[in-house]
């Protein structure tokens, strides 16, 4: 489980996180939800400590990852991955280069070994025979992913995704939420999504935490969303005109 | 006033996270055979063309010039000569590399800092300062050293192809020239700067990468900055050094 006790994040007078708590349960995908500029990133970039909370701690299974040294950090950071919102793949690597970099870094697996774990998560994110293509040959879809294949490559605990269907279609984009949401209860993981979509919301949100000017302002599941009486909640819920239409 | 000490603060706590041992051996001879590539073979035709072209420049002004008849001929071989190694090659070359090898890694680093590829070392708990910077100094501080011997030795047969084509200086003038007085300590002097000068480019070109944020606009701009900056180190630095090995 992975929780967050009362974050506090500034930006010079900017109070962005106002004592955010939270917990993130294993084997379920946690949705954080919210408008742009709301906080959703800032929070999701202190849980992976690419910024320091400034107040308050980030508890990975009960270890304080917020008091921990560089070196202590990197044995997390090897339990996690991340999916980033433009996938961040290597340019300079192929598809199998970018995959096989974490097992590269990390293990001492033989080239055999490792080019069978890449064409199994590989084949696990249905992309087969891409191994030799380059990022810039591969469509939006195929990116992320390879940024899953990638994040997972190494048996994470913690799976981040930070806006994993910014940029593509709706068809791609439930291929890509079904996907973080099968591997996220084939192997138990602790997945955190960070999204506005709401299709996202209504298909793979197992826990969700609704977060409004810095603050965690509703937390509750798919099934509960559409029903609440929480007019900020219902303002970002029914915000477009498809979803105020049917809500008619 | 406090923009520039906290700019060099920055590069210094940068340089104590690039400045040590890499976290896996193999990965990193991979990445430094790649950079001598990249950063050092692949510069070898701009070095050569500037080289050949410099060094038949400077003989044909330094013959140009000797007028008086008590001034040997083979002058013109000398002045090249010291020209070429003291201050031409290891000078002159570094801030051209400075702008072709600094803009180029500002802007690869720069880009893979905005795109989120350096992010995405980081939580995988890699040093990313280490994995991109340091094999590029040191590819630099390696391969440098080589391309001005190389441009030392075209800059010297550059003097001679002109005064040989243009006949103001008799080739075995030109050659003696050459000859004279020559002290192992100017290759040495000028090696020695060109290590410093090599760090100076990798280094500061991996910082003004390292620390773009935005979008292409500012990658743009790093890579501006690291060449300005680069260079105007290397010319601070080259004045510091011919004081203290040559003063």
């Amino acid at each position: 489980m992975i929780e967050g006790r009362n974050i506090n994040k500034f930006f010079g007078d900017n109070h962005v996180l106002r004592d955010v708590s939270c917990k993130f349960h294993p084997g379920k995908t946690n949705l954080i939800i919210g408008q742009s500029g709301s906080g959703k990133t800032v929070l999701m970039k202190c849980l992976v400590g690419l910024f320091e909370v400034d107040n308050g701690q980030v508890l990975y299974d009960n270890r304080n990852f917020s008091a921990m040294n560089i070196e202590q950090r990197k044995e997390i950071r090897q339990e996690l991955g991340m999916l980033f919102q433009g996938a961040a793949l290597f340019d300079s690597m192929t598809v199998e280069g970018n995959v096989m970099f974490p097992l590269n870094m990390f293990t001492g697996k033989s080239v055999e070994e490792k080019i069978e774990r890449v064409n199994f998560v590989l084949k696990r994110v249905n992309l087969v025979n891409s191994n030799k293509l380059m990022p810039s040959e591969l469509s939006g879809g195929m990116k992320k992913r390879v940024a899953i294949a990638r994040a997972i490559v190494m048996n994470p605990k913690y799976l981040f995704c930070d806006e994993p269907n910014s940029g593509l279609d709706p068809q791609t984009s439930n291929v890509i939420d079904l996907l973080i949401q099968e591997l996220t209860y084939e192997y138990g993981i602790t997945t955190i999504v960070n999204t506005h979509d709401m299709n996202s919301v209504l298909s793979i949100g197992d826990s969700i935490e609704f977060i409004y000017q810095g603050q965690i302002w509703w937390s509750g599941n798919k099934e509960e969303i559409l029903h609440m009486g929480n007019k900020e909640l219902n303002d970002f819920v029914f915000g477009t005109e498809l979803t105020k239409r049917l809500r008619k | 006033m406090l923009r520039p000490l906290s700019t060099l603060g920055s590069y210094v706590l940068l340089m104590r996270r690039v400045l040590t041992k890499p976290q896996k051996g193999k990965l990193f001879w991979q990445q430094l055979f790649f950079e001598i590539d990249q950063l050092g073979l692949d510069s070898i035709g701009i070095v050569a063309f500037i080289s050949i072209f410099m060094g038949a420049v400077v003989a044909i002004q330094t013959a140009y010039n000797i007028d008086s008849p008590l001034i040997p001929m083979s002058m013109v071989g000398f002045t090249t000569r010291q020209s070429i190694i003291l201050e031409f090659s290891p000078t002159v070359i570094s801030l051209i590399l400075a702008g072709k090898v600094g803009s180029r890694i500002a802007s690869q680093i720069g880009t893979m800092r905005v795109t989120e590829q350096i992010d995405a070392l980081e939580i995988m708990g890699v040093n990313s300062a280490n994995y991109l910077i340091f094999p590029k100094v040191v590819a630099s501080i390696l391969i440098y050293p080589v391309l001005i011997v190389f441009s030392m030795w075209l800059g010297i047969i550059g003097g001679g192809a002109a005064m040989m084509f243009s006949k103001l200086v008799s080739m075995h003038d030109y050659i003696h020239g050459i000859r004279i007085d020559f002290e192992a300590f100017t290759i040495f002097y000028a090696l020695t700067k060109t290590i410093f000068f090599a760090f100076i480019i990798a280094s500061v070109s991996g910082f003004f990468g390292y620390q773009t944020q935005g979008g292409a606009l500012e990658v743009g701009q790093a890579s501006t900055k690291a060449v300005v900056v680069s260079s105007i180190v290397i010319i601070l630095f080259n004045l510091v050094l011919t004081q203290l090995l040559l003063g």
